[in-house]
């Protein structure tokens, strides 16, 4: 999937995967795309309730490798 | 839509129980939320400038995991909480989960606001400039006028 900015959080625990992702979009324009990577299982459940919350959707999650990756959308 | 709110009222000052308040903020205001955080009584040293006082206490603390059992006996000698702390801490660092001043930035970034209650700086005669500078000194009257039209409101 095209992306226009990508962030690695992998390693880090909840609460920081969401709090990185929340500053990654701050800069970004609307409907461009965030790739986040994390390593934080907890992040599976927390980045749909995120996207759920704030409406940014999220297009995709898959595992790769024990990693998470997300792609969201900036609303 | 209308912005959601949420109030905190921190009241404890150990290492376990400073994480609670500031990640709960942190994450609130990244979703969106409105956060104030009313710091009262041991709740007031998570303001310091100098958060290294911020321990924790493996004594009258049973449910904390140790690498080995501990005799409550040998949990009182001097050191112990000190050692508490470095393990703890070093733990936290090995499993990526935030300093604490980390995630105190994290909240500030995100325009948390933090509020130190007056009567507790009196009470305990603490110097104001050992406090963080993005703090509003207030009473619980204060807090209420926001705690009173949250959506969620926790006292830790």
């Amino acid at each position: 999937m095209d992306f226009d900015k990508e962030f690695d959080a992998s390693g880090l625990s909840c609460p920081l995967p969401i709090l990185k992702t929340k500053k990654a979009l701050a800069d970004m324009a609307s409907g461009q795309v965030l790739k986040l990577i994390a390593t934080d299982c907890g992040a599976v459940k927390d980045m749909q309730a995120f996207s759920d919350q704030t409406g940014n959707p999220l297009l995709s999650t898959a595992e790769e490798a024990g990693k998470y990756i997300f792609f969201m959308k900036k609303k | 839509m209308t912005t959601k709110k949420m109030a905190i009222i921190a009241t404890k000052g150990t290492l376990d129980m400073a994480y609670p308040p500031f990640i709960l903020a942190s994450t609130a205001a990244a979703l969106g939320y409105e956060v104030q955080v009313f710091f009262t009584f041991y709740g007031l040293q998570l303001l310091r400038k100098d958060l290294s006082s911020v321990m924790i206490s493996p004594l009258a603390n049973p449910a904390m995991p140790m690498p080995v059992p501990m005799p409550v006996m040998v949990q009182m000698l001097p050191g112990m909480e000190s050692m508490a702390t470095m393990m703890m801490k070093q733990k936290l660092k090995k499993h990526g989960v935030a300093s604490l001043e980390e995630l105190r930035s994290l909240c500030l970034e995100a325009d948390v606001k933090f509020i130190a209650c007056q009567m507790t700086v009196d009470l305990f005669e603490f110097d104001k400039s050992e406090f963080i500078d993005q703090c509003e000194y207030g009473g619980a009257a204060m807090f209420m006028g926001f705690a009173g039209d949250t959506d969620i409101c926790l006292f830790i």
